[in-house]
């Protein structure tokens, strides 16, 4: 098959009809992959173009190859396989999926040999997805819709082969032609100018509580209902949609704004005959466009040609994946051939109709006859950005809302706040207070109705009949008991209408919009390095911030830098600790130093390092101790042993050697690993700089000598070993094994020296580094013999070819050699914490915050992070469970449950010791082996330290056995992770991450947030209750997911303690007090309707009546929920155990609503009796008294309010008073006109003493229980935060008037 | 806990802001008002406030009471029901035929001063029972035809008491107006001499001169086959109409008192008045009973001891409870701001 078309070699396997020439195809390919590895006479011919060929063969290799790690996914994942074929995929289609593995490696850096975590992330990512899609079928119903949703994500890109996407490079016209393609504007906003109103509207009623209104407003419109005037109740549902539209607007155009900037951004494209500038927007599919380097893609390109003759680009997918390493993507020789003559392309590309996964492109192109396959390696998608290759021209095959990253980037789904969850429920109580006082007036209207049943045709005030004007006898307005009943139901359901407080959910809304503003203006959360603010993305959980529990944390680019930085080196035995700058002697010294750095000046690295002055001296001695070797052989070790590639930039390297210094070269070093690259880069700042790297050979600059050695071979890293091997040739033709590992992997295999100081040194030394939270690594040597380099070389060659356990054969080769070293030292590298992570944890763990890290770095890499975060302490036991198989990790798993379990109770109390937990009922409930209590061993605080594949094994265990509860993997492991301090977990794919999420939020009731940086964050962005984040290093795709967005992890600390705090004391408040206000004013009314012969008569003026929610009370409810703070900023931070406050549902909860319904009964009472009793037997008219309701009812209410404020501030003054003052003037305003019968009443009022002296009654009678209530809690059961808050207010008091002046009355 | 960092020190970063005047940073710019650092009283519950508040609406109150209760005490008030006594005994079977029926209805009751009275003296009818705040009642008006001769048709909101058979409107229409009380009184004092009763400005200035026109006139007034109550002097305007002013003032309550008269001599204690009296009105269809009440006032209104008792209650509560609260902050007292009552000092051993 391929040997017809060898150009096409490099996909033609790909596309293999099924799998089992595929599999020749992949042995055939070893041989290659030996090429490029170590035989050099094989090596010599491997060209260029051919590398891209060994490249995917890789793939396949390292897929066969770790089986220690993947193949235990394997069974799992092999009938998944199948699974798939069966359900998604048409037979002929096999090959497909095997591609699709490939090709997911191939997102990976494919440059470099693929690793065991990527493809074993892979192929977790794939099984995690076969786990929910075959929950997907089993419809467990427990499993939230997103879930499945995230897990489509995957499953979607199963093309519809049958309706193939047409286009004609170079031909927009026709490839547009035919098919309704959209162009490459990008709209996120919702609406237009035009459609605003009328779309806006209809989404707005999508809302149950605009409908609700409507309905109101209706019955309001029916004759025998009409208990307002017919406009007045239109108004409240009028307000509702005139705030909400404003609102939506205001978000639409900023939406527009955005959309606009970017539609705007302008590309090279080929108009007709010559690339020119093009808005973005105006880009259509099948224009070929030139993209120079550092640009941004405007959509997806198939490539075409770039400036490397190999038609390679580089990119970097940071926007789309957040994976800040470059990737290779690759023009097809045919084109590339074509574009760099110049020649004009046209040709046709068939490709799938748009789909959002980024993993997978299928595709090909026909060009002058030929037809050739296009995948994932020749597409460039929209978002990405061009790096380190000076053009490449592509032609656009997804343009706009097509292209992947619009497909990605779905409007992050709202959620719903916890608290308004609750709020549901005591709004269903209230619900049933409405029906309950309207039932009582139906029946009390129908009593009356029956008591009076002779009478009515006279009653004056009621009569039933017409007297007159020749309908003698017509009933006026009466429609029969049954019916009368029924309608003065529906009245009542009118006038009591603001007892559902729909209202509230606009103004819980404004207020957050005003809590977000201060969000986002909060300096103290302003990142400089990147620019950026706080950002609000949803504004429907500000509260939830101050409930959290839990905290799911992505490590790198969220904890970490993502920066490494080579720190400290142990050198045969001896501590070189490059931190610490050149010690005071800056004079002769420095001369000397930069003498001896003389060779490094040639090159130029993106990150210097300061060398360490001795090391230096000692590198640049010609003595030839054995140090002086060691150190040589360490930094050769650094310099070889790896799979960086350095990209020189600058000078064309092709000259002779460059004699003048002034000319340096800078070198790129491109790497899967930061940790080789700081490596690398550190080896450089010794003098050992690698600057070239071919498949058989490198090239090392040695302090200024070239030195070319030959790689016989090397043995990757994989996790099993958890080392790397290199086997190098030097130009004198002695043979090195160089190795660098994990010192647990280490220390075995060192030759068994007598003379142990080196190796105790270098233990002590690492043990410092570790400690410090620094990554180390041991860097080993041997000298190979010449026997066992053959020796070796014939077993590799056997092992690399080798079809059945391959990579176990690999593994003996490698034990092989990698025995008997000589050590020569350990590196330590720093993968910088950002500013304030260790506090920021440490400030959360103190608030009761659990904090996980999901990681997807290896085990070792994830604890010394634990460690230098303060995540994991030296006093903290570690339960380590990363099995490789379904029965290791349930063993794992049992054992250390069974051995923790006796300890789970000693362990809680620690934990409430330490986070003041509240017992939550589901833990109790879920821990029925803590009632098992022996005297075992106290051990410390728990972490539990869990890996991927382990994760994987749990996960699926519990959806297969879902029938049977033998193995509830899952419930152990909940209860050891809830039960553990700490949990880090590593190796987890994007999708297991989501499903951790999911397994706390599924079986707690516990707030869920979590943090990341990443596009691999997004699924646990979009799973927790609340998604934060970072708009760090690492692309926008985190961002566009996440609830709320920041520049640093430390700002973490600042959004929940202080921001979180607040605005969960305010919106709790606000709740609570709006539920009160309207229920108070509607128990008002219906205790005078009781009065009125239960006629649904309100003494109260219609405008008054609908103004009393919307106007005389409902700005200072929304000044107080965006500004009251109970506490500052500072007490919050210094006391981060505050925060319990919000998990203890301090400031709402049920046994608040019913304090409060309470207060609210007696507070309408009072409003309701005082005035009758006051007016009992007097000339008092209805409208007096409805003016005297509506001013004491607003004046009650405000003071209640005000009695509850914590902060005055002048806008507070002017919203309290200020709306008291505002209910005057709209009564003197309405009873200034003569048309309403209340004409002049508040002006007879106001003169009367009466009058005011009721209205002081009640507000003191009112409010009186309210205040002896909170005087008493004040004083025998003080909540923390007012502890606080004395503290607070009476130390800056104390300061204002001098100690003794305010002295406390004791 | 004692070493917090003052407050003014957040101006850091503002001035930090001013040094660096990048053009596009993004940095908030700092405001105390962005900063919720606007100045700011922070009131607590410190037992000064507590008792200080107590103490201080004791005092405001109790004096208030003593003066309300005095005041309402020196109202002189004479109520007298007459609805079943001016009754004929033979009809007291069946009230209701007695009122519509033709008979005179003429009724004489003596009342007897109990306390010096002082002009002016209020007189009123209370009427029980009568539900002039029912919602088909309170609506039954036009206040745009009462206004102006103009708006004599809009009489929509009248049913069932809005046009004629033949169609012209009623002025004034609705059942309010239809039901005006027509009941009247005349006093004399026992020596025979009149005791004249002032109908002049009994009704809310305001509603005379705005709400019922100078120019609007009765008409088709209480011609229907169902009286409902007084008729009207079509020759006087409805401005001048004070009673029917008063009685459109629906009352708040379905017990009622509105203002018949003024008496505008004192009157001495033990005198005895002799009222005449045309028992028109029918509130014997509906049980409702109807009084006669004779009043002086006090800066604070009519008779009612409530104000005044309340008043005197809340003061008297709050003194006590400002003593209590002295009591608790002796005994129990707790030092304010003290961490150690902070939950996590408070019980270490956990929940």
């Amino acid at each position: 098959m391929s040997s017809a078309k060898p150009l096409l070699s490099q996909s033609e396997h790909l596309s293999a009809p099924c799998p089992h020439p595929h599999h020749r195809q992949s042995s055939l390919s070893i041989t290659s992959l030996g090429g490029l590895c170590h035989t050099a006479s094989v090596s010599s011919s491997v060209t260029d173009e051919t590398q891209d060929n060994n490249l995917y063969d890789l793939k396949e290799e390292s897929e066969e190859d770790f089986d220690p790690v993947v193949g235990a996914v394997r069974p799992a994942f092999r009938p998944a396989r199948k699974q798939f074929l069966s359900a998604e995929l048409q037979p002929q289609c096999p090959p497909r999926v095997r591609k699709r593995l490939v090709s997911w490696g191939g997102v990976m850096d494919p440059w470099h040999n693929v690793k065991a975590l990527e493809i074993s992330g892979a192929s977790t990512r794939a099984s995690s997805s076969l786990v929910h899609e075959s929950l997907n079928k089993s419809q467990r119903p427990r499993r939230s819709e997103r879930f499945l949703q995230i897990s489509m994500q995957l499953e979607d890109n199963i093309a519809h082969h049958d309706n193939p996407r047409l286009i004609h490079i170079n031909d927009p016209k026709k490839t547009n032609d035919k098919f309704d393609f959209s162009g490459n504007e990008i709209r996120t906003s919702k609406y237009t100018f035009l459609n605003f109103l009328p779309k806006n509207l209809f989404i707005q009623f999508h809302r149950v509580a605009y409908l609700y209104f409507l309905a109101i407003a209706a019955l309001n419109q029916l004759p025998p209902l009409a208990v307002f005037g017919r406009t007045v109740s239109l108004f409240p549902l009028l307000f509702v949609l005139t705030v909400t539209a404003v609102k939506d607007g205001y978000e639409d155009w900023r939406r527009h704004r955005s959309d606009r900037n970017e539609n705007n951004r302008e590309s090279l494209v080929l108009q007709p005959d010559e690339f020119s500038l093009k808005r973005w927007k105006k880009i259509q599919a099948g224009e070929v466009v030139k993209i120079n380097s550092d640009e941004t893609m405007p959509c997806d390109m198939v490539l075409l040609g770039t400036s490397d003759p190999s038609g390679i680009a580089y990119i970097q997918t940071m926007n789309l994946d957040g994976e800040s390493n470059l990737k290779t993507r690759y023009a097809r020789q045919e084109t590339n051939k074509l574009v760099l003559e110049g020649t004009r392309i046209s040709g046709v590309i068939k490709c799938e109709q748009p789909n959002r996964n980024i993993y997978e492109f299928t595709a090909n192109m026909e060009l002058n006859g030929h037809r050739f396959p296009l995948s994932q390696s020749n597409i460039i998608l929209r978002g990405c950005q061009l790096k380190n290759t000076e053009w490449a021209i592509g032609v656009v095959v997804y343009a706009g809302q097509d292209t992947k990253a619009m497909l990605n980037s779905a409007m992050s789904s709202s959620k719903r706040s916890r608290l308004e969850t609750y709020m549901n429920r005591e709004t269903l109580w209230l619900s049933v207070f409405l029906l309950i006082m309207c039932l009582i007036v139906a029946t009390g209207m129908g009593l009356w109705l029956k008591r009076h049943e002779t009478q009515l045709d006279t009653l004056p005030f009621y009569r039933k009949l017409y007297f007159g004007q020749g309908k003698e006898g017509k009933k006026y307005k009466y429609y029969g008991i049954p019916m009368e009943t029924f309608f003065s139901f529906l009245s009542s359901i009118i006038v009591f209408q603001i007892m559902i407080p729909i209202s509230l959910y606009i103004t819980m809304e404004l207020v957050r919009l005003g809590q977000s503003y201060f969000m986002i203006g909060d300096m103290h959360m302003y990142d400089s390095n990147t620019n950026s603010r706080f950002q609000c993305r949803s504004l429907n959980i500000n509260e939830d911030l101050g409930q959290i529990r839990y905290v799911f944390s992505d490590k790198t680019g969220t904890l970490t830098e993502n920066k490494m930085e080579f720190r400290k080196a142990s050198i045969w035995g001896k501590n070189y600790d490059n931190t610490l700058p050149m010690a005071g002697s800056l004079g002769d010294t420095n001369v000397e130093v930069e003498d001896l750095m003389f060779g490094r000046r040639k090159w130029k690295l993106k990150s210097e390092i300061t060398p360490d002055f001795e090391l230096m001296k000692l590198m640049h001695k010609d003595l030839y101790g054995e140090e002086r070797i060691a150190a040589r052989d360490f930094f050769l070790a650094l310099a070889a042993c790896n799979t960086v590639i350095p990209i020189l930039t600058g000078c064309p390297s092709s000259g002779t050697d460059h004699t003048l210094d002034d000319i340096p070269i800078s070198i790129n070093y491109q790497g899967e690993s930061p940790d080789e690259q700081a490596l690398v880069a550190a080896a450089s700042a010794y003098g050992y700089t690698l600057f070239e790297r071919t498949s058989g050979h490198i090239v090392i600059d040695a302090n200024g000598e070239k030195l070319r050695l030959d790689v016989l071979g090397l043995h990757e890293f994989d996790s099993v070993r958890k080392r790397m091997s290199v086997i190098i040739r030097f130009p004198d033709d002695t043979v090195k094994v160089l190795v660098k590992g994990a010192d647990t992997s280490m220390f075995s295999i060192l030759k068994d020296n007598p003379d142990d100081h080196i190796r105790n040194a270098t233990l002590c030394h690492l043990n410092e580094y570790s400690s410090e939270g620094l990554r180390t690594l041991v860097v080993a040597s041997r000298d190979l013999t010449g026997e066992q380099l053959v020796e070796w070389q014939n077993m590799y060659e056997d092992a690399s070819t080798s079809l059945t356990d391959r990579s176990a054969k690999l593994r003996q080769t490698a034990a092989l050699i990698e025995c008997n070293l000589t050590l020569l030292g350990a590196t330590a590298i720093e993968d910088k914490l950002q500013e304030g992570v260790p506090e920021a944890i440490e400030s959360l763990r103190q608030a009761g915050i659990k904090v996980w890290v999901l990681t997807g770095d290896k085990q070792e890499t994830a604890i010394s992070i634990g460690l230098s975060c303060r995540l994991l302490t030296a006093d903290m036991h570690q339960i380590i469970i990363n099995g490789n198989s379904d029965e290791e990790c349930r063993k794992l798993l049992y054992d250390a449950k069974a051995k923790y379990s006796v300890n789970f109770d000693s362990c809680e109390e620690n934990a409430e010791i330490d986070y003041l937990e509240v017992p939550s009922k589901t833990k109790s409930s879920n821990l029925p082996e803590r009632a098992v209590k022996e005297d075992g061993p106290t051990f410390g605080p728990l972490a539990l330290i869990i890996d991927g594949s382990s994760l994987v094994y749990i996960l699926e265990k519990d959806l297969e056995s879902e029938a049977c509860i033998i193995s509830n993997f899952v419930l152990v492991l909940f209860d050891l992770a809830t039960s553990c301090k700490v949990v880090l977990c590593c190796r987890v794919a994007p999708l297991q991450k989501a499903g951790i999420v999911d397994m706390i939020k599924g079986r707690t009731d516990d707030m869920t947030l979590a943090i990341g940086d990443g596009a691999n964050d997004v699924s646990m962005i979009q799973m927790a209750d609340v998604g934060v984040g970072l708009s760090g290093q690492e692309g926008r795709q985190a961002v566009m997911a996440s609830d709320f967005a920041m520049g640093q992890f430390r700002f973490l600390k600042r959004l929940l303690l202080v921001h979180g705090h607040w605005n969960y004391q305010r919106i709790g408040y606000l709740v609570l007090y709006n539920f009160y206000r309207n229920a108070v004013f509607v128990l008002m009314l219906f205790w005078y309707i009781l009065c009125t012969a239960f006629s649904t008569t309100s003494a109260l003026t219609d405008l008054s009546s609908v103004f009393y929610s919307v106007l005389y009370t409902s700005v200072p409810t929304i000044v107080v929920g965006i500004l009251d703070k109970d506490l500052s900023h500072k007490t919050l931070l210094k006391y981060p155990k505050l925060y319990a406050a919000g998990h203890r549902q301090e400031s709402y909860n049920m046994s608040l609503f019913w304090i409060t319904m309470a207060d609210m009964l007696w507070q309408s009472l009072v409003l309701f009796y005082v005035p009758l009793f006051t007016y009992k037997e007097s000339t008092i008219d209805i409208w007096s008294m409805g003016s005297l309701w509506t001013i004491a009812v607003v004046i009650l209410v405000n003071i209640h309010l005000a009695m509850d404020i914590k902060r005055w501030v002048f806008i507070t003054h002017c919203a309290i008073w200020g709306s008291i003052i505002v209910t005057y003037g709209c009564m003197v305003v309405i009873d200034s006109i003569p048309v309403f019968p209340n004409y002049g009443t508040i002006y007879h009022l106001m003169k009367s003493p009466t009058y005011w002296l009721t209205i002081l009654l009640i507000t003191v009678i009112g409010l009186l229980p309210r205040f002896i209530f909170k005087v008493f809690h004040h004083i025998f059961w003080p909540s923390d935060i007012q502890i606080a808050r004395e503290a607070e207010v009476l130390r800056k008091r104390r300061r204002f008037f001098g100690s003794k002046k305010d002295r406390v009355l004791i | 806990m004692n070493s917090n960092t003052p407050s003014s020190s957040a101006g850091g970063p503002g001035s930090a802001d001013a040094t660096a005047p990048r053009r596009n940073s993004k940095r908030p710019k700092y405001s105390r008002f962005t900063q919720q650092e606007l100045p700011a009283c922070k009131p607590i519950l410190t037992p000064k406030w507590v008792i200080s508040t107590f103490l201080l609406v004791s005092f405001i109150f109790i004096p208030i009471g003593i003066v309300s209760l005095f005041a309402s005490r020196d109202v002189v008030e004479i109520v007298h029901g007459y609805e079943t006594e001016c009754i004929p005994l033979n009809s007291r079977n069946d009230k209701v035929g007695f009122i519509q029926s033709d008979q005179d209805k003429t009724c004489i009751r003596t009342l007897t001063v109990p306390k010096d009275m002082s002009q002016p003296i209020y007189v009123y009818y209370q009427l029980d029972n009568f539900y002039q705040n029912h919602r088909r009642y309170v609506r039954s008006r036009s206040d745009q035809q009462l206004r102006s001769p103009g708006n004599a048709r809009e009489t929509g909101s009248c049913s069932p008491e809005d046009t004629t058979v033949s169609g012209t409107p009623i002025v004034p229409c609705g059942l309010i107006a239809w039901s005006l009380f027509n009941d009247t009184y005349h006093f004399t004092s026992n020596n025979g001499g009149q005791i004249p009763i002032n109908k002049r400005g009994i009704s809310w200035q305001s509603d005379r001169e705005r709400k019922f026109g100078r120019n609007v006139y009765p008409s088709n007034f209480q011609n229907g086959t169902l009286i409902g109550g007084a008729r009207l002097n079509e020759s006087i305007p409805l401005s001048e109409q004070e009673d029917l002013i008063v009685w459109m003032r629906t009352a708040a309550l379905p017990t009622f008192r509105k203002l018949y008269g003024k008496i505008e001599v004192n009157l001495r204690q033990g005198d005895v008045i002799n009222v005449t009296l045309q028992n028109n009105y029918n509130t014997y269809s509906f049980n409702g009973r109807k009084k006669l009440v004779l009043s002086t006032t006090s800066w604070l209104g009519g008779k009612n001891d409530f104000v005044g008792i309340a008043y005197l209650t809340v003061g008297g509560l709050c003194f006590f409870l400002a003593i209590v609260f002295v009591l608790i902050y002796l005994i129990k007292p707790r030092q304010l701001g003290d961490p150690s009552y902070l939950s996590w000092n408070r019980n270490p051993g956990g929940h």
